[in-house]
């Protein structure tokens, strides 16, 4: 059995599954009964200043449901804890005695003045928490009073908070990017330059779910009027993905300890955040969908991968698909795919065709010697993945490179010489080779 | 024979009224809501999908099926009544096993196909439920067809017919439309007076006129339908029963299935009819399935199917056989009637040869012997008919287009050669002989003053 020790900025957690902060960890009850089912660690809900905020009494969350009622995207509009800020400290006091072997960080939104910051900071590491993850990610109700997303969207805001933050406090301090922006990078390097320890990505992004098809509101509404909120789950982990590995990848944010959030449901996408740079990872949808069960399939599918790989511990596996990671410039023009259907899985339904057929490059048969056959034309493949996608049957249609012969397509010999955009002759800012 | 048991058993109320009314409950109830999109979900959106070209109608399967996804029940129906406008009972009564469920490729990835027959009745049934009218009549063309029986070819020809603007005028000799789905059709299959509900719905576009109680040979002939009409459909059925051409088969204890089974279907009250304690059923076809079944439902004790040949020649789909093996019948194979066991002037049991194995007899008492070995035309009770128009083996030679060797006449359904003896092709045979007399008709312009 793999080691699934977590140590992250020097806190250690029994595995890298971490409750993120969100209602799961709203309240000792909670965190109580996640620990108790296994979780490795939790950030506990965004505390804020006193008196608390109020949230509505109408619909907070939102889902986008497959046919058969599964959750893929989810959102929503709670605010930060709406609990007085003595009973959150008192709480977290006591699990973290009960608890010593877990992870326990407090998540934190302030204003943006250094008073805030120097007033309640020490109140709260004076709990025993473990460190802090100051929430500048929430993109509905509390950005319109400067905080959240407001704060994460503006680098200088970013530096100047995790600044103040890093000042009072003695505990690493994580900060919590948004992702309603377009580049990642600046926010990442904002962060790092104010002095935090970590960041942790994505929180949610802005969204409206849908409008009711019978009053033709926005839906959920609260008396009729809704708001946008914050999407999540699993529709929204491929952009977490890239962000996670853009941080990872580039030089001046690459040695930033991440913790990766975003759609994490079992333990392939815990894999997916880890081998993209993440040393730990948070789930908050998968528990609200399921329960806090998950975490058994979390940590045991994490294992049997670890010990199928031969890896002795998580960290061997943190970045390892990073280097694989590059710029579209870079991508080697010379290799040549063509998709390749086995007969014997084909099941048929002729998707992979009418995709092809009508949006790509009419480069499958729908019959052959007038019964029904489905088979790649290579002379028109151009190996672009779609025909893989659609298909319902796993492993029937793969990508097979040429690597010797003449592609039919274009009648070029195969070569093993790596060529890309930045010399092609069609780019009109090539390098000279 | 023992002679300790009564002399014949036959009797109503074998069963209590809640016993029976259990047993011609619905064959498949129909699908919740929650099923229904699940099962849609299961569709893979074949192209040029498999399922389509196995149904007789053409039926746009995944189409119908995504609509029922997508929550356009209205759609769906649509997607299905415009090629099919019995596809509420097909729905019900296709052997699908063998024809849109068999093709389905779900079948080659997990060996269980998307349930296509309960998907195409949730779809139609809320439809039917608030009687919403899909189609309309197009412009008067002033153009009336005679429609020859009220079955589904000479139903689903009408209602294409007064879609394209025509008149229809159906001659039918039983007081009720509908034909077999309203005589022929297995109760269980078709609770709550459904072929009634479609009848009605059909006969809601307009433009279709009954005349019941009229019948081909008796009351009209063919020559005088060609001169009144602009176009004639023959779309009658198999009044005539095959015999088994052994002696004593008039004797009391031997009935057609058939006649029973539309007895069946019109009994108000099913524990006031008759049911033998031993019953032998005679043929391997879905009458023989369906008469079989229902006298298990009434309560007979015993009930045994024999035919000559074996289970994969049995007409009745291998799922209909396992069907009825379910509810308690006793199938026997490779094994004829040679003769009828006689106590007086009643028929007391069967004796029947091995089909396989020359001398091997062996005898089943009976209580009621039904015979259901196939049906024909009852061509001496429609005067000249069958001499005027071009038979084959007894049906009526009709073109691809459904036409007869006679000029301005068509036919469909299970009068014709060819055929497939369901529903589903019947109301195919009424679609494409109805379009091609609008052809022929537009090709002979419009009345004055139409």
């Amino acid at each position: 059995m793999a080691d699934l020790t977590t140590t992250f900025l020097g806190i250690k957690s029994p595995n890298p599954f971490w409750l993120a902060s969100a209602p799961p960890t709203d309240k000792a009850y909670n965190v109580n009964r996640a620990f108790e089912a296994g979780w490795g660690g939790v950030v506990w809900k965004t505390l804020g200043e006193d008196p608390p905020i109020v949230n509505v009494n109408g619909p907070r969350y939102g889902a986008i449901h497959s046919n058969d009622r599964r959750v893929i995207g989810f959102n929503n509009i709670e605010l930060i804890t709406d609990r007085p800020l003595a009973t959150n400290l008192a709480e977290i006091r006591q699990i973290k005695r009960d608890w010593p072997d877990r992870a326990l960080i407090v998540s934190v939104m302030l204003p943006m003045n250094e008073q805030s910051w120097a007033k309640y900071v020490p109140m709260i590491e004076d709990t025993g928490a473990d460190g802090l993850e100051l929430n500048f990610g929430c993109p509905h109700g509390m950005s319109e009073r400067g905080m959240g997303s407001a704060v994460g969207q503006v680098p200088e805001y970013i530096q100047q908070a995790a600044a103040w933050c890093k000042k009072y406090a003695r505990v690493p301090v994580i900060v919590k990017l948004t992702p309603n922006i377009t580049n990642i990078l600046p926010a990442a390097k904002a962060a790092m330059d104010g002095g935090a320890d970590a960041v942790s990505l994505i929180n949610t992004l802005n969204s409206i779910m849908r409008v009711d098809y019978d009053a033709l509101t926005i839906y959920p509404a609260t008396d009729g009027k809704g708001s946008h909120g914050g999407y999540c789950g699993p529709a929204v982990k491929p952009i977490a993905l890239h962000m996670v590995a853009e941080i990872a990848r580039h030089r001046e944010t690459a040695s930033l300890p991440i913790s990766g959030i975003g759609g994490i449901t079992d333990w392939r996408d815990a894999v997916d955040f880890l081998a993209l740079g993440a040393t730990t990872v948070q789930v908050c949808t998968a528990a609200m969908v399921y329960g806090f069960k998950i975490i058994d399939d979390l940590v045991d599918g994490l294992n049997t991968y670890l010990d199928s790989k031969g890896f002795a511990n998580v960290s061997q596996l943190v970045r390892k698909a990073v280097p694989s990671v590059t710029d579209w410039q870079y991508l080697n023009l010379n290799h040549v795919d063509k998709a390749w259907i086995d007969q014997d899985l084909c099941i048929k339904c002729g998707r992979c065709y009418i995709a092809c057929e009508d949006t790509s490059h009419q480069a499958i048969t729908a019959s052959m010697n007038g019964t029904r056959h489905f088979e790649v034309i290579d002379a028109e493949c151009v190996g672009c993945n779609l025909c893989v996608s659609v298909c319902p049957v796993e492993k029937c249609i793969t990508m097979r490179p040429m690597t010797a012969g003449v592609d039919p397509r274009t009648g070029r010999a195969i070569t093993r010489e790596k060529a890309d955009w930045t010399t092609h002759p069609n780019n009109p800012g090539r390098r000279a080779t | 024979m023992s002679n300790d048991k009564p002399a014949h058993d036959v009797r109503p109320a074998r069963l209590t009224d809640e016993q029976i009314a259990a047993n011609f409950a619905d064959m498949h109830p129909p699908l919740t809501p929650s099923e229904a999109i699940i099962d849609a979900d299961r569709c893979y959106f074949c192209y040029d999908a498999p399922c389509t070209t196995a149904c007789p109608t053409g039926i746009d399967i995944p189409g119908f099926i995504q609509k029922i996804r997508s929550g356009n029940l209205k759609g769906s129906a649509h997607t299905i009544l415009s090629e099919n406008i019995m596809g509420g009972m097909c729905a019900r009564v296709c052997p699908t096993e063998v024809l849109c469920e068999e093709a389905c490729v779900r079948n080659t990835h997990e060996d269980r196909p998307v349930r296509i027959g309960l998907l195409q009745r949730y779809a139609t049934d809320a439809v039917f439920r608030d009687g919403t009218q899909l189609f309309k009549r197009a412009p008067d063309t002033g153009r009336t067809v005679a429609i020859v029986g009220g079955g589904p070819a000479g139903l689903s020809c009408a209602h294409r017919l007064a879609m394209l603007g025509h008149h229809a005028i159906v001659h039918e000799p039983k007081d009720k439309l509908g034909g077999l789905n309203e005589y022929g059709i297995a109760a269980y299959k078709t609770p709550d007076d459904f072929a009634a509900r479609e009848v009605e719905y059909i006969l809601g576009i307009g433009g279709i006129e009954l005349r019941a109680g009229t019948a081909l040979g008796k009351h009209i002939s063919l020559q005088e339908l060609r001169e009144q009409y602009d176009a004639v459909f023959l779309g009658f059925g198999l009044a005539g029963v095959n015999g088994l051409g052994l002696e004593h088969e008039q004797l009391e204890g031997v009935a057609n299935a058939v006649d029973y089974i539309a007895e069946l279907r019109q009994a108000p009250d099913k524990s006031k009819l008759p049911v033998g304690r031993r019953v032998v059923v005679i043929g391997g076809g879905m009458t023989a399935i369906d008469i079989a079944v229902q006298s298990r439902a009434l309560g007979a004790d015993e009930v045994t199917m024999v035919y000559r040949r074996g289970q994969e020649q049995m007409a009745a789909s291998r799922y209909e056989q396992e069907f009825a093996q379910t509810r308690g019948v006793t199938v026997r194979y490779w094994a004829k009637p040679r003769k009828f066991v006689v106590d007086g002037a009643r028929v007391r049991g069967v004796e029947f040869e091995s089909t396989r194995t020359p001398g091997e007899s062996w005898s089943l008492e009976a209580d009621v012997v039904f015979k259901a070995i196939g049906q024909k035309v009852a061509w001496e009770r429609l005067a000249s008919t069958g001499e005027i128009v071009e038979l084959r083996d007894g049906r009526i030679a009709v073109d691809p287009d459904r036409k007869t060797s006679l000029a301005g006449v068509w036919a469909g359904g299970d009068c014709v050669y060819g055929g497939e003896d369901l529903t589903v092709s019947a109301v195919q045979d009424g679609k494409l002989a109805a379009l091609s007399i609008d052809h022929y008709l537009k090709g002979k312009g419009l009345k004055a003053g139409a």
